[in-house]
């Protein structure tokens, strides 16, 4: 299971990563949202974890671009502002996503991952 | 609580004790007295004064047509009475010029005129020639009286000295009142002889009495002294002096006026008939019986006018109070739309900025979080430190103290968010405590004991979280405020009915006196003015239940406590059924209130 982590708070998302990779989990990061499409581009990650509010390009516009090189990934979006916009704009959006405030439990990010993981390789091996 | 306190609107002592744009605009009770007398004056004063002119002028109309009719029925009287008399004295001249002296000695040509006077003339009594030395030498009548010696009598004088003679009326010997008419013919060579007839008044009395005077009129004669030479209704008998002053003598009729009488104002016309009569025509009526029918008009006008201005006053109060008081509630939807603009512009930026704030903290909680995190990771991975209990334990504690800032700002975050938020199912217990969690440092400082207690069949509600956690708070903080040190808030959900869920919120404060207790939902009713109240808090407590679709009550004992009662529906306005697919249909995003159910404790 290969995971991207883009968040514009560097030292958060580096911890992150760090510690899914004391895990096990094969996890890239970046701070810039430019770079992630270079990282999607190269690895096609199944999940990627975004921050919502992130400078020049957002969460959800980054969600589209990563949709348009691997079709197949899912999102997890990180929110500190769990606010309405995050409500609406979620709520327009299709296919499955989740919202996850900031500071979430490790634990919860990390089983949210695996549902996720077990579902998309599920549904993979259906299809 | 008198008639006034009872009848007086509420806006007329509606004090003034805000300023700028939360003050009344206007004087309501100034507004209204002017109203009011502005238009009682011009609509009551034009009435009053155009009632009494009518009244003058109809009065003045009422009076010269009164003097005029009695001026017309004086003169016309008076011709017929002067004819009545002139009348018989042509008749006996006519008797005296056409018969010589020796004929009207005879007695039987006398008697024979006589019959032929009364069958013409009617009235005549008796007849007698008297010759110049006042003895009565003929006679034709029913007494005796040839030979009667008459050179004494004052008339006798007059006749020989003037040649005609009028008595006054008189009883004598017949005892009904009649007159003497005496004429004098000159007798050549040497002296005269005087013809005398006596009149009976019946005719003339008739004459007086048949006429239509009106007014309970009078019609008489007088003469110059003052007695009554007919009779009269009111003023007396024959030969009674009547108690009116006799009037100066004038050529025409004349009316006048008596004011002061006995039986009120009387109208006199009067009229000397002939200079050479003693008679004076008196018509007297009662000027109040004249005046009768305009008296009555008069009555009618006044009451009118009076019933008139009852009901102008009854309509200029009645209007007056009902436009001033609709510009008073206006005035006061206006202040209350401003407060409410407030409170709203209050509420949109003190949630606004919690958002930021928590959005701000969040971030630095997440990296504190997430390096504590690794920490922990790092130790418990590495095979030197596993077994360091103390380290775990300050990182795990380190983690615990960010869960718990999380806390505080995923409330922040849920209190911000409430506006426009579609209905959601609610716990209402998790409801309560995420508020009391707000306000649980207070109570502890206070060291208030807060219960909350759940009925069992309490089901999830469907509603709107904001509003509920912004009534709840209010209702909260309202019986913080309540209540001293130590004191008890008690919150007991139950079931209400199958449609609806109750909240009693109990504390054991100060209570709320009666008389103030069915004001408080009122706007602006605050016994903390100046204190911090705005008298508003209640006011929109009460208003955010309503849009809920709930209802708020209040039980209170002043010194025993206070219970507020919040009846909620269990779904919000829609069917549940309906209102739960739409809530499935957004199923696929999910916030997920991390962890919050359980650590949303009561403190």
């Amino acid at each position: 299971m290969k995971i991207l982590l883009v968040d514009d708070e560097i030292e958060f998302v580096s911890a992150l990563a760090e510690r899914m990779k004391l895990r096990g989990i094969d996890a890239e990061w970046t701070a810039k949202p430019e770079e992630a499409v270079g990282l999607a581009e190269k690895n096609c990650h199944d999940i990627a974890v975004l921050d919502i509010k992130m400078p020049r390009v957002g969460g959800l516009d980054l969600k589209k671009l990563l949709e348009k090189r691997c079709p197949e990934m899912k999102f997890i979006f990180l929110t500190g502002h769990g606010s309405e916009e995050a409500f609406k704009s979620g709520s327009t959006e299709t296919g499955s996503e989740f919202y996850l405030v900031k500071p979430v439990r490790f634990e919860t990010l990390l089983e949210k991952l695996r549902t996720i993981g077990a579902k998309s390789t599920g549904g993979e091996k259906n299809g | 609580m008198g008639l006034i306190d009872h009848i007086k609107p509420i806006f007329w002592e509606q004090g003034d004790s805000s300023r700028g744009i939360y003050a009344y605009r206007f004087n309501f009770s100034r507004i209204w007295k002017l109203t009011v007398w502005l238009t009682l004056a011009v609509t009551v004063i034009p009435l009053v004064v155009m009632t009494a002119i009518d009244y003058r002028v109809s009065q003045a109309a009422m009076e010269s047509e009164i003097l005029l009719r009695t001026t017309r029925l004086v003169s016309n009287t008076r011709r017929s009475v002067a004819y009545f008399l002139d009348e018989r004295m042509t008749a006996i001249d006519f008797v005296i010029q056409n018969d010589p002296y020796r004929s009207l000695k005879n007695p039987v040509r006398l008697a024979q005129i006589l019959t032929h006077l009364k069958r013409s003339f009617g009235g005549f009594l008796d007849l007698g020639v008297i010759d110049d030395q006042g003895i009565q030498i003929a006679y034709a009548g029913p007494y005796a009286l040839s030979g009667k010696q008459y050179r004494e009598a004052g008339w006798f004088k007059e006749v020989a000295q003037k040649g005609i003679y009028l008595s006054d009326v008189f009883l004598g010997y017949r005892n009904i009142p009649h007159m003497v008419i005496a004429v004098k013919h000159e007798h050549p060579p040497d002296g005269f002889y005087v013809l005398r007839a006596t009149v009976d008044m019946n005719r003339l009395n008739n004459l007086l009495m048949d006429l239509e005077v009106g007014g309970d009129g009078d019609a008489f004669l007088i003469n110059r002294q003052g007695v009554l030479q007919t009779p009269s209704r009111r003023h007396g008998g024959v030969l009674e002096q009547i108690a009116l002053e006799v009037p100066p003598y004038s050529e025409h009729s004349q009316v006048r006026q008596i004011l002061q009488y006995t039986k009120g104002p009387l109208v006199i016309g009067y009229a000397y008939i002939n200079s050479d009569t003693p008679f004076i025509l008196m018509i007297v009526k009662e000027k109040d019986r004249l005046m009768g029918a305009w008296k009555q008009s008069r009555t009618q006008m006044i009451g009118f006018l009076f019933g008139s201005i009852f009901v102008i006053s009854l309509v200029i109060l009645g209007g007056s109070t009902f436009l001033v008081n609709q510009i008073y509630l206006a005035d006061k939807r206006r202040v209350m739309a401003c407060h409410q603009m407030e409170y709203a512009n209050k509420m949109a930026s003190l949630g606004r900025m919690s958002a930021g704030v928590a959005h701000e903290i969040n971030n630095p909680l997440a990296i504190i979080n997430e390096k504590a995190g690794l920490m922990r990771d790092l130790l418990v991975m590495d095979q030197k430190c596993r077994n360091d209990p103390k380290l775990v334990g300050l990182i795990d504690s380190v983690i615990a103290a960010v869960d718990r800032c999380s806390d505080i700002t995923r409330r922040l975050l849920s209190f911000a968010r409430h506006s426009g938020a579609p209905a959601k199912e609610l716990d209402l217990a998790e409801v309560v405590r995420e508020v009391l969690g707000f306000v649980g440092k207070e109570a502890e400082y206070r060291c208030l004991d807060v219960t909350v207690e759940k009925a069992e069949d309490v089901p999830m509600i469907l509603s709107d979280r904001g509003r509920l956690q912004e009534i709840f708070l209010n209702l909260i903080n309202n019986a913080f405020a309540a209540v001293s040190d130590g004191g008890k808030l008690g919150v007991a959900i139950e079931k209400y009915d199958e449609s609806k869920v109750m909240l009693r919120f109990a504390d054991d404060g100060h209570g709320i006196p009666k008389e103030d207790l069915e004001k408080i939902f009122e706007p602006f009713f605050s016994t903390k003015i100046g204190k911090g109240g705005t008298g508003l808090g209640l006011s929109i407590t009460y208003g955010l239940v309503q849009e809920l679709g709930g209802s708020l009550k209040v039980q209170s004992e002043p010194g025993k406590g206070t219970t507020f009662t919040v009846i909620l529906p269990i779904c919000l306005e829609r069917p549940c059924s309906e209102a739960s697919d739409g809530g499935r249909s957004g199923e696929n995003l999910s916030i997920e209130p991390e962890a919050a159910n359980e650590n949303s404790t009561r403190r």
